[in-house]
């Protein structure tokens, strides 16, 4: 008997198929925006995501800002040191944190790979500063830092900066669900509180 | 083989379900207000891409690559993804996708498994199967948990439960160990979080399903809002992945295709919460297990067929369902699968490929034929088109009309323009016209043939006439 690889390949071969067609590509590749920080901003405010501006040489502060009261944060091992600001109880992920200390923990702080500013959507790549999935899931606050540098205007553009080979999320503000009525209702089960310091 | 699951066993014929629940005035003004927000949301997010008719071109056309080159793509997406560690099954029918998902928990001793909404699943019964063998399922998206814990069916592609209102759901989730406190949307959604929290935090095995397949990088690609795909798709050490074969992309750079054609055309919205993309195992990141089960149950058939394969572009959107005027008055469990709407019309009575089946034959009659699904397809699915192609086989099928499809071919005649809808309302209202009751005798044939048999006449609650100005401007 034919393995059903064999089988289902063998099935498709057989049929009549068409001559595949040239994809058309002239959508927008790249789009165009006159403030790209400024129009990433308004795009994940609109999902009800906390935005907050920060100026390079006064990230520490604002992320002190940001952190002061939550108890213990998360953060990835390789986090810039001058994040991990005095007065907040740093968990860091090394070695590997289990996902009870996860759960404990108030909340998680982190990088991002790539930001679309039509979208409002922030991408992680598990690269610098992002760590694990789970750091990112299981605290019920995330706060993301994003540079001016990392933000594309388009989908697109965004895709093509991406690298495959990463475990890739992308996160366009915090978890909803649009179950009951078709109306979006924020926080289910990724972080209910999605803050992002965006740094230019 | 065993009978394909797609359609539910027992279920009554189009017309027969239609009758039933039109007399549901709560599922009808469940329905109406749903499709009606989704629609203009829809709307919207359409109209801020002055691209969208090129973006929708691509996707049509990256589709009908897929589909012309499927064998290479899906051998492609094999190495890619058993490259970085994952292992690829394949499975010809769903009763063998149900065995292969089995022993594969099995294998991991595991008697509970969590899961991600996903329609392959739905579609070949797996958690009936896993349940036969033992282990027990549990869904973890909140409408899923709504028709779960409702011991009910689904209705709708996205929104399974799009027919329960806050207060039923409040009532189904009575049950919960804690339940919520008022039926206000947050509060419900507060109480599946707590219920599903360590059922995540404990399981050992995650199924889920796919929306794309990336054959040049094996990535695999879940999009959902919630997170609980996340945490699915994060915490197990096993992950199993049932994606039905049509779902491969050829190349990384189609994602930038469908990942704006999606999220607009299905939850109305730029970006939806999550998306999850990725490739084999990353070692010690999420699962250390990865399983791909390639699913074809019916697939390959309904690819022999000229008209019918573009069905196969489908990406599960339901932006056809929200336009549909007969979805909209009879509901999704009208349709008897787990795809309802127009393309369940098109897509179940093909991948069951029996249109002996009464059933299955009188779904491609579910359908006016207005066109406004293709209007909304993202991947320019010509539903009519295939409707009407499916209706002449289904008439060669069986060398004669049955009085189901004679049935269907009169409301959907009807349906079909204004001035005959208006003729109906004269000698009725269109709820009384799928009704197969009212005196339809001043109707020209083929509504004249419509009156076989002779139930109570559902009243009326609102002129088909106004409901259309009303609802399509
Ligand atoms: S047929 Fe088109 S509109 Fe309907 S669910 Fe599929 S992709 Fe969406």
């Amino acid at each position: 008997m034919a393995s059903a690889r064999d089988e289902i390949l063998g099935r498709i071969r057989a049929v009549d198929r068409p001559v595949s067609p040239q994809v058309p590509r002239d959508y927008q590749r790249q789009r165009h925006a006159d403030d790209p920080v400024a129009l990433l901003a308004e795009r994940i405010a609109d999902y009800q995501a906390t935005v907050h501006r920060a100026a390079t040489r006064e990230l520490p502060y604002r992320i002190a800002e940001r952190l002061d009261g939550r108890g213990t944060i998360v953060a990835p091992p390789d986090v810039p040191g001058e994040w991990r600001v005095p007065g907040v109880s740093w968990l860091s992920d090394d070695p590997p944190l289990g996902v009870s200390d996860l759960e404990e923990a108030a909340g998680v702080l982190s990088g991002c790979a790539v930001a679309i500013a039509e979208t409002g959507t922030i991408v992680l790549d598990a690269g610098r500063a992002q760590g694990r999935r789970v750091l990112t899931l299981v605290p019920d606050y995330h706060l993301c830092v994003v540079h001016a540098d990392q933000i594309v205007v388009s989908v697109p553009e965004a895709i093509e900066r991406l690298d495959p080979a990463g475990p890739l999320t992308f996160i366009s503000g915090p978890s909803a669900t649009s179950d009951i009525e078709l109306d979006r209702v924020e926080g289910v089960h990724g972080p209910r509180t999605l803050e992002v310091l965006l740094v230019h | 083989m065993g009978r394909n699951p797609v359609t539910w066993l027992g279920s009554p014929t189009f017309p027969d379900a239609a009758r039933r629940s039109l007399g549901d005035t709560q599922l009808r003004g469940n329905l109406r207000k749903a499709t009606t927000t989704i629609r203009g949301k829809r709307e919207s997010a359409v109209a801020e891409l002055d691209d969208w008719e090129q973006l929708r071109r691509a996707g049509e056309a990256v589709k009908d690559d897929v589909l012309a080159n499927l064998d290479t793509y899906l051998e492609r997406l094999e190495s890619a993804v058993t490259e970085r560690g994952g292992v690829v099954h394949w499975a010809r029918d769903a009763e063998e996708a149900n065995r292969i998902v089995l022993d594969l928990v099995k294998q991991e001793n595991a008697d509970e498994v969590v899961k991600v909404k996903s329609m392959a699943t739905a579609e070949i019964g797996l958690n009936e199967a896993l349940a036969d063998g033992g282990v027990n399922a549990i869904e973890t998206d909140l409408a899923e948990v709504i028709v779960q814990l409702g011991d009910d069916r689904p209705s709708h592609i996205l929104v399974p439960a799009i027919h329960r209102n806050r207060a039923e759901i409040k009532e189904i989730f009575a049950q919960m160990p804690e339940p919520p406190d008022s039926d206000d949307p947050r509060a419900l959604a507060e109480a599946a979080r707590t219920y599903l929290r360590r059922k995540f935090l404990s399981a050992k095995v995650a199924i889920s399903g796919a929306n794309f397949g990336v054959a040049d990088t094996g990535s695999i690609v879940v999009v959902e809002s919630e997170g609980n795909g996340r945490m699915c798709l994060t915490l197990p050490e096993t992950l199993i992945t049932v994606m039905g074969v049509e779902k491969v992309l050829p190349r990384w750079q189609d994602l930038e295709v469908f990942l704006q054609l999606l999220p607009r055309s299905s939850t109305a919205e730029r970006m939806n919460p999550y998306t999850s993309i990725w490739s084999g195992v990353t070692p010690g990141d999420g699962p250390q297990k990865f399983h791909l089960v390639l699913l074809d149950n019916g697939r390959t058939s309904t690819l022999a067929d000229e008209v019918g394969r573009q069905a196969l572009r489908c990406i599960r959107c339901s932006a056809c369902l929200n336009v549909c005027p007969v979805y909209e008055r009879t509901g999704g469990q009208a349709y008897g699968s787990v795809y309802p709407g127009p393309i369940g019309a098109i897509l179940a009575p093909q991948l069951a490929g029996d249109l002996h089946d009464e059933q299955a034959a009188s779904l491609p009659y579910a359908s006016s034929l207005c066109g406004a699904c293709y209007e909304v397809c993202p991947v320019r699915i010509n539903i009519p088109e295939v409707l009407t192609h499916l209706r002449a086989e289904v008439v060669e099928a069986k060398g004669k009309r049955t009085p189901e499809a004679m049935a269907m071919s009169a409301a959907a005649w009807v349906f079909g323009s204004r001035r005959r809808y208006e003729a109906a309302q004269k000698a009725g209202s269109l709820t009384r016209l799928l009704a197969r009751g009212g005196n339809l005798s001043s109707l020209p044939w083929p509504g004249s043939k419509w009156t076989d048999t002779r139930d109570a006449p559902v009243v009326p609650k609102e002129s088909l006439r106004s409901w259309w100005r009303r609802n399509r401007g």
